[in-house]
């Protein structure tokens, strides 16, 4: 009897001593560099030694291009509710332009763009994902803000879409300006960027509203379609989107009035400087193969071209890509299997799409538009 | 065998079962908290590492976000604190009226689950077996799209001879307002209730006096009503009328006046009390059961009636086996008013997550809300203890 009891003490005792060791190991070094500084010394011993008492630089211990190579796919957090920009189809496949976006970053790492789990978040889920290093990275059009990029711990990658929060009225209500809105209830997703920018353009015009909060893109406009609210807001690409989706999509129209700037991009959590600029170089290679006039079609012919930043863009001159940590051929896989920026585009959003959403903002800034890339030198 | 060895004196208190015990019982807890202070610590680490260590200096900013229905004032300019309040309202609201309902309901059906009637009884068996089986958060969205949400539309609201009206935005009913009168007639009224319970309290004395027990509290109600009669219209000769009726009408796109509620306030509502009052059915049910036939035999035997059986027999006595499993009860429905995220309601949680989002104080408002439940359901666990107790002296 005693002599039982003294064996599971023994275990128990053991176990605490492990634990305790646990402990003690930690208070000198950070857990997770402690556990890289063991598992990877030549990834990141280094960095570790030069300065030891330094908080780790993310959570994983090892850069994310390490974790993701050793996975063999990209975790990308996505929009399954967003025809156009993110969208789960019939058949269980992902579409959209940000789900372009999640391709052209595994043809970058892996020279294929099916190298991807896609992982569908709500609008408040995003963040806390992102930061828990539950996804690699985030592009679920989300708005680039001051605070999302400092408090939230994020980073922002070149914006790839320029939108702006617009309202959905139905034709039949008589609202035609903002200001009809008064007395109305206002049909908005909670956590967003749409449901600040709401109460700050009512505020301030001294309009009153009721907003009716839901969860999801999918409750708010089933919500609106039944009659509970008068107008839905979101950004306006949402709103084409989601206004395609409808029953009878003619019977409701887009207020002219747009209520802010809602520039869409990639986002990186903070502290992996490498990952960030692979994701932001990304982005640039989309923009400059438009802007060169590289396309999927002729990427192959301009591989041999003339134009040393063409040359430089695909890999046929200079190291561009092992700067980045990858192969020379990053950028030419890209346009290769998933496009230039002009082609995402208007794969997803484009005249042969239902949305037929102009570029406007969203042209290279030879046609007037914001998007600029970098020189690729 | 202890003894024993002990009489040779020389037993290490490595082998001593006394010691053993205490060094066990000893070693748990260090075990313990060893693992929660390594989890914490690695919480707090891993926050530190992201830049953004727990702070809770973010409760005094600016909240910058509407909220659909508040309790309070409450505006964008209010801070996240207010914002918190305005949802720990709304939940207290759900969950008292929720219980309260659940209660009354359950006990309904309950009694109706072991009526002779056979119509009774089967209705009552399937709105607790079907009720029962069904997930809440299933329950919760077919209530909200499928039957708030499919009300008719404001322009051609039902109405009750324009005393209510029933709509998808909400449930409007005439509600009276102050008026002129009613800073005098408060007075008045307050006035006419104590009087009207000094006379109950009065017919209650007299009752115990002579043993014939009167209906006293029909004495005290009366004479308040009687009394707040008359000082209406004394109130009214004075300054005008205490109070007027409020209308709902449609004013612009809503209607405007009159008592207002919410089909997200509804959905959880009314999700709350038929699902809970279900189980509460089952509770009761068994509570009676418990009681042993002899009582009913006996109250029969002396001429009480049915209902008096129920009342002044039955009931007493099963509330001692209600009482306990009805506390549980009472915290599963205060628990699962955090459901109301789903159907849009701005509770505690749901205004908790959206300033998870804008704010980006994920542990520290979940801290906050799982504190306030603990709070909530270790309050009612406490009250419903105290009642326990309470009616156990009464009975025995």
């Amino acid at each position: 009897m005693s002599r039982k009891l003294l064996v599971v003490l023994l275990v128990v005792l053991l176990a605490a001593l492990a634990l305790a060791a646990c402990g003690g190991a930690k208070e000198t070094a950070a857990p997770t560099e402690a556990a890289a500084a063991t598992t990877a010394p030549t990834a990141t011993s280094e960095q570790t030694a030069a300065q030891p008492t330094e908080k780790p630089a993310q959570q994983e211990g090892e850069g994310t291009l390490a974790t993701v190579k050793a996975r063999g796919k990209i975790i990308c957090g996505v929009n399954q509710a967003v025809p156009g920009f993110g969208f789960l189809q019939p058949d269980g496949s992902f579409a959209g332009f940000d789900i372009d976006y999640c391709k052209a970053l595994s043809s970058a790492v892996f020279g294929s763009p099916d190298k991807v789990e896609y992982r569908p978040l709500n609008a408040k889920q995003r963040f806390t994902a992102l930061q828990a290093g539950e996804i690699d990275v985030l592009i679920r059009n989300t708005t680039w803000t001051l605070t999302r990029d400092t408090e939230l711990g994020a980073n922002f990658a070149p914006t790839t879409f320029y939108d702006g929060q617009g309202i959905m009225v139905r034709k039949d209500s008589g609202i035609k300006t903002l200001a009809d809105l008064e007395g109305a209830s206002i049909c908005v997703s909670s956590g967003t960027t749409t449901e600040l920018n709401l109460a700050d353009q009512m505020a301030s015009r001294g309009i009153n509203y009721t907003p009716v909060v839901f969860e999801t893109a999918d409750e708010t406009t089933g919500a609106y379609l039944d009659g509970r609210c008068d107008a839905y807001t979101t950004d306006k690409s949402g709103l084409v989107a989601r206004q395609s989706m409808f029953p009878h999509p003619e019977d409701h129209m887009i207020l002219d009035e747009t209520l802010s700037k809602e520039p869409l991009g990639p986002v990186v959590r903070h502290g992996d400087d490498q990952w960030f600029d692979i994701v932001k170089w990304m982005v640039f290679a989309t923009f400059q193969a438009e802007e060169s006039g590289v396309t999927s079609q002729n990427v192959d012919e301009m591989k041999n071209a003339e134009d040393p930043n063409i040359r430089k863009l695909l890999g046929t001159e200079g190291d561009m890509g092992a700067k980045l940590g990858l192969d020379n051929d990053w950028a030419y896989n890209i346009i290769k299997q998933v496009g230039n920026y002009a082609e995402i585009y208007n794969r997803n959003l484009g005249p042969d799409t239902v949305f037929n959403l102009p570029r406007g903002m969203n042209s290279s800034w030879k046609d007037g538009g914001l998007l600029y890339s970098p020189p690729f030198r | 065998m202890t003894f024993k060895e002990s009489d040779h004196g020389a037993v290490p208190f490595w082998r001593d079962e006394r010691y053993l015990q205490i060094i066990a019982q000893v070693i748990v807890v260090v075990v313990l908290i060893a693992i929660g202070w390594w989890l914490i610590h690695n919480l707090l680490t891993g926050l530190e590492a992201l830049g953004i260590p727990m702070s809770f200096k973010f409760l005094g900013l600016t909240a910058q976000f509407d909220i659909g229905e508040s309790m309070i004032e409450y505006s964008r300019n209010s801070t996240y604190a207010q914002a918190l309040l305005v949802g720990l309202l709304n939940t207290i609201k759900v969950s008292f009226l929720g219980i309260v309902f659940a209660t009354l309901f359950g006990i309904i059906i309950g009694i109706a689950r072991l009526s002779k009637n056979w119509l009774v009884n089967k209705l009552a068996a399937i709105y607790v077996e079907a009720l029962r089986n069904i997930p809440l958060l299933v329950f919760l969205i077919f209530l909200s799209t499928s039957v708030f949400h499919k009300l008719p539309r404001v322009q051609n609201a039902l109405s009750a001879w324009g005393w209510a009206y029933l709509t998808n935005r909400g449930i409007y009913v005439v509600w009276p307002q102050p008026a002129g009168g009613w800073d005098v007639y408060k007075w008045f009224l307050l006035g006419s209730f104590i009087i009207g319970f000094i006379v109950a309290a009065i017919k209650f004395r007299e009752g115990k006096k002579t043993g014939r027990m009167p209906l006293y509290w029909l004495w005290g109600f009366v004479v308040f009503a009687v009394l707040a009669a008359i000082t209406w219209f004394i109130a009214q000769f004075m300054a005008g009328p205490p109070m007027h009726l409020d209308f709902p009408s449609l004013q612009g796109r809503n209607f405007k006046g009159g008592k207002s509620l919410t089909p997200e306030f509804m959905a959880i509502f009314t999700g709350l009390v038929i699902y809970t009052s279900a189980f509460i059915a089952e509770v009761v049910r068994a509570g009676i059961q418990s009681v042993s036939k002899g009582q009913r035999e006996a109250a029969t035997a002396v001429g009480l009636s049915g209902f008096q059986t129920m009342r002044l027999v039955i009931f007493p006595q099963a509330m001692r086996v209600i009482i306990p499993p009805l506390t549980s009860q009472y915290l599963n429905l205060t628990k699962n008013s955090s459901l109301a995220i789903a159907v849009g309601y701005p509770d505690l949680f749901a205004v908790g997550s959206t300033i998870i989002n804008q704010a980006g104080r994920a542990v520290e408002v979940i801290l906050i809300t799982m504190g306030v439940y603990l709070t909530f359901s270790l309050l009612t666990s406490l009250f419903m203890n105290w009642y326990n107790k309470h009616t156990r002296l009464v009975e025995r």
